[in-house]
């Protein structure tokens, strides 16, 4: 269940830093995230990418939803040169995700080289 | 190991945050632009957007309240005038901020500081055509005009009110897209967008293509390609109009035909860039004599460039002093064309020629001083800098003369050889003047002495500025700030160093053609020349005649006129040049030299009504022969000519060959034989074929399908374009619809004691192409649909109409 928590914690995190902060602020919320919440590096990433691709894609879906897509399917015939607005939110989500992943990791793996050195050495 | 991971996982979290943030591996910052919370889906307007509000500014001098209407109209009703121009400010940015930004931005010559220094030749141009230099002249004068500095000032406050709302996730969409963000907004800049519509409008010209023409043929051949009337000519003002004497006698310098005349120097600078010369436009008034009500009708339809986001913006403007309703400018006060509670205004372009250039000798290449009238003049220089987005900053030193800026020189050519010489442009949107009075005028207008005292404030672009009003005056003027010239004058390049080829002055206001409730009942002008010869003035050689031919013939024939029979004409595809040049191209076509195929297209062009409907097959037969045939006769005449040689007006050709088959033009001078009328004609059409052939195949030859008009996004994305829009009409037809361009606003008033009102134009009311307001009339619009133009009354809160309702108070 630590997942879960880590993963519900990672999409808020994001959601709220991102209110004030640019985008790539969704880095340091899962990176955060892995960093305070033990697990191992492969969850961590998964935990990272599924948050973020559950928080981006849905948003982006919610959106475009009431949008009646139109304006979804007009970025993807200029992003992916064809019109689909479902793939644009697939990219989107996507894209999320693989930030996620990555600072997650990126936080698991700080916590564990951190962890594996008694503090002493460090003096 | 572990650090090695560690290292790696975070160098991709960090590398990947800064591609998806930067423009600096992928062409897009994909991260940024796909971001839920701030990219573009924030601009994905819900179509159930809620478009209320209540807002407080401390600039407002009372409270004010927006009606928005089921197409988003706002029906803005203000205590003080001045804040009703506030709510258009607001309103413009709110829906149409990137269009009005980037339009001033081009004027002023400032694209590169956007896309860098692709754009630097566009700068340079606009730059050195005095650009900002007019807006900045027009500010002084609208400044001494204390109503107009304030509604100027109101408005501006508005737009910045609303701009200062503006943040990484609400930036309209291709700020997001081309990477920048908005700048604060200025009157000077509503003076750049009246530039902007001055240039678009006034400043088309050919004097460098007419020099090579005349340098390159014979005197004979030119004044036969290049006649300064039409046979067909119908004027704006009827012929047989008395004018009075001329207070202004323009006279021609005694050398002008051995110096002027006599040109044999090709000049072949031609700037890359022109306004579009198909901008024109209809309007007319009938009065009440010819209408079923008994009251007066206006219509007008701006034929511009089709863009998205619209260049018009619809809205009424209700405030203790007046009432109006009609397409405003995004970027500028008040209503441009459209009725108030007396009376209705609308405009078509003037077409005159207001932009001459002047050859001009300097001292040495540091251009101190010109050679004018014997001596030594000093120049004057504007040095303007042009910020480059990733390069330094370009400047580019203009030098000003007595007839205004020197736009091409050794330093600037346009990408076109000028040689060692330099041309300075005379235009009248240098000289001062102060266009939004008139709009203002207009606005507040009650009878025809209003009109009238408003007209003369329209100095550049000049118009044909049509009005209809309650008490069934109607009236038609063909304002403007004109040079009298003297016959031949500035069709050419003109000696810079001699005054005597200065614009000797302006046409006096109280002889400015026009026409005040005429027995025929009806006023209307479709850009031809205003009048015929006996006009003391002379007035240049390039005004199309179709449009204002048929349209008058329709008035003339018309009776108990209701708005539906003025919808149909203003959408009407009854192609008169066709008409004329059909008949002509059948006798003389050889059809026992025709294959069976070409038979059966010369069949189409036989049985064609000279309709040009969306699903005819006639009209795109025409179009191509026509186009063949042209280019037969005159490629032989042209074969040798400089790149850009002025092109003659396709009436010359089809009134050459009506008045004269054996045409001067139609023999080729390539043979020994001489070639006829019938050979030329059919060995046109044996061409024409070939790509009439090729369009059938393709199911293209249907003339909407052949024609394909399409609204370009201002970005020509097709993304956030319309393509292939199908609707007929084309040029010379009153559906003046081309591939990319038209009317850009229809308008029809029926001035009854209750004013019943019909409008549309090709987009919507919201610039954002993630909403459904982006371009939801066109379809309407291609059909010639219209909707009923709602001039809402303060009683009429509760209609169901209204569904949002936006409310502004003193904070």
């Amino acid at each position: 269940m630590k997942w879960i928590s880590s993963l519900l914690l990672m999409a808020i995190l994001s959601f709220a830093a991102c209110l004030f902060l640019p985008w790539w602020s969704i880095a340091i919320a899962c990176f955060l995230v892995a960093l305070l919440i033990p697990q191992k590096h492969g969850i961590a990433f998964l935990t990272g990418f599924i948050a973020l691709f559950i928080l981006w894609a849905g948003m982006s879906y919610w959106i475009s939803m009431h949008n009646d897509h139109i304006l979804a399917g007009r970025m993807s015939q200029i992003i992916l040169k064809k019109e689909d607005p479902q793939m644009i939110i697939i990219v989107t989500g996507l894209i999320g995700a693989f930030v996620g992943g990555f600072a997650a990791l990126t936080g698991s793996l700080v916590r564990k080289s951190v962890k594996k050195q008694p503090l002493h050495s460090l003096s | 190991m572990r650090y090695l991971l560690l290292f790696l996982t975070a160098a991709i979290t960090v590398a990947l945050c800064y591609i998806l943030d930067t423009r600096t591996v992928l062409p897009a910052p994909l991260g940024r632009l796909l971001a839920p919370q701030q990219g573009f889906w924030q601009n994905a307007e819900p179509s159930d957007a809620d478009f209320s509000a209540d807002l407080h500014f401390n600039t407002l001098e009372g409270n004010a309240t927006v009606y928005f209407d089921e197409r988003l109209v706002p029906h803005i009703f203000a205590e003080k005038e001045n804040d009703a121009y506030f709510v258009q400010g607001f309103l413009h940015a709110k829906f149409r901020l990137w269009q009005m930004e980037l339009q001033t931005l081009s004027a002023a010559g400032r694209i590169s500081e956007i896309v860098g220094d692709v754009a630097l030749d566009h700068d340079r141009e606009f730059r050195r055509l005095g650009m900002v230099y007019a807006a900045e002249i027009w500010e002084k004068e609208m400044e001494k005009d204390a109503p107009i500095k304030q509604a100027c000032d109101a408005y501006t406050a508005g737009v910045n009110a609303y701009i200062t709302t503006l943040n990484s996730s609400n930036l309209p969409l291709e700020y997001k897209l081309l990477g920048y963000e908005p700048e604060l907004w200025s009157n000077l800049k509503t003076g750049l967008f009246l530039k902007y519509m001055a240039y678009d409008l006034a400043a088309h010209e050919n004097d460098f293509e007419m020099t090579n023409a005349l340098a390159f043929f014979k005197k004979s051949d030119f004044n036969a390609l290049f006649p300064s009337l039409q046979d067909s000519l119908d004027p704006i003002i009827p012929k047989g109009t008395v004018f009075s004497p001329p207070a202004v006698v323009p006279v021609a310098p005694k050398d002008a035909d051995s110096v002027y005349f006599h040109q044999t120097d090709t000049a072949t600078a031609v700037e890359n860039t022109k306004p579009e010369k198909a901008n024109g436009s209809n309007n007319w008034a009938v009065s009440g004599s010819k209408t079923k009500s008994g009251s007066p009708i206006l219509c007008n339809d701006p034929h511009l460039g089709l863009n998205l986001p619209s260049l018009w913006y619809e809205i009424q403007l209700s405030v203790p002093g007046f009432n109006a309703y009609g397409a405003s400018f995004p970027g500028s006060p008040g209503v441009i064309i459209g009725f108030n509670d007396s009376c209705a205004f609308g405009f078509t372009n003037g077409g005159r020629d207001v932009r001459d250039y002047y050859e001009i000798i300097f001292n040495n290449q540091s251009k101190t001083s010109y050679w004018y009238d014997s001596s030594w003049k000093p120049t004057s220089f504007r040095i303007e800098k042009i910020k480059i987005a990733g390069k330094p900053d370009f400047i580019d030193t203009v030098a000003y003369t007595v007839f205004g800026p020197v736009m091409y020189d050794n330093n600037f050519s346009g990408k076109r050889n000028t040689g060692s010489k330099n041309y300075a442009v005379r235009w009248t949107a240098h000289d001062p003047s102060n266009e939004m009075r008139l709009f203002y005028d207009l606005n507040h207008a009650k009878n025809y002495n209003d009109y009238l005292q408003a007209a003369p404030y329209l100095k550049t672009p000049g118009q044909n500025c049509v009005f209809a009003a309650k008490n069934g005056d109607i009236a038609i003027r063909t304002q403007g700030n004109f040079p009298a010239k003297w016959k031949g004058q500035g069709d050419f390049i003109m000696p810079g160093t001699d005054s005597r080829y200065a614009w000797q002055g302006m046409i006096p206001q109280n002889e400015i053609p026009f026409q005040y409730n005429p027995e025929r009942g009806f006023v209307s002008s479709a850009n031809q020349r205003p009048v015929d010869s006996t006009y003391p003035y002379y007035l240049g050689r390039d005004y199309p005649t179709p449009r204002g031919l048929i349209i008058n013939r329709k008035l003339s024939a018309m009776q108990q006129i209701t708005p539906k029979d003025m919808m149909l004409l203003q959408t009407d595809n009854y192609n008169v040049f066709a008409e004329m040049a059909v008949p002509v191209i059948l006798k003389n076509l050889r059809m026992a030299e025709l294959s069976d195929e070409e038979k059966a297209y010369a069949g189409l062009l036989q049985n064609w009504n000279y309709r040009s409907e969306a699903d005819a097959k006639g009209p795109t037969v025409f179009d191509l022969a026509w186009k063949y045939f042209s280019d037969t006769v005159y490629f032989d005449e042209y074969a040798n000519a400089p790149e850009f040689t002025e092109r003659p007006l396709e009436s010359t050709l089809l009134e050459g060959i009506i008045r004269d088959s054996a045409f001067r033009f139609v023999d080729d001078i390539r043979t020994n034989q001489i070639e006829t009328l019938p050979e030329m004609v059919t060995r046109a059409f044996k061409k024409a074929v070939v790509d009439i052939t090729k369009a059938d195949k393709e199911n293209r030859l249907a003339w909407g399908k052949y024609k394909d008009t399409r609204v370009n996004h201002l970005l020509r994305l097709p993304a956030f374009s319309r393509l292939h829009v199908p609707i007929g009409g084309g040029k010379n037809i009153i559906n003046a619809t081309t591939e990319t361009h038209g009317p850009s606003w229809r308008m029809i008033v029926s001035l009854t004691p209750e004013t019943e009102a019909y409008g549309i134009y090709p987009g919507g009311q919201s610039g954002n192409p993630g909403s459904r307001f982006y371009d939801n009339a066109i379809s309407k619009w291609a059909a010639g649909e219209y909707y009923s133009l709602w001039m809402m009354k303060p009683s009429e809160q509760k209609d169901q109409r209204v569904k949002w309702k936006m409310q502004f108070s003193k904070s």
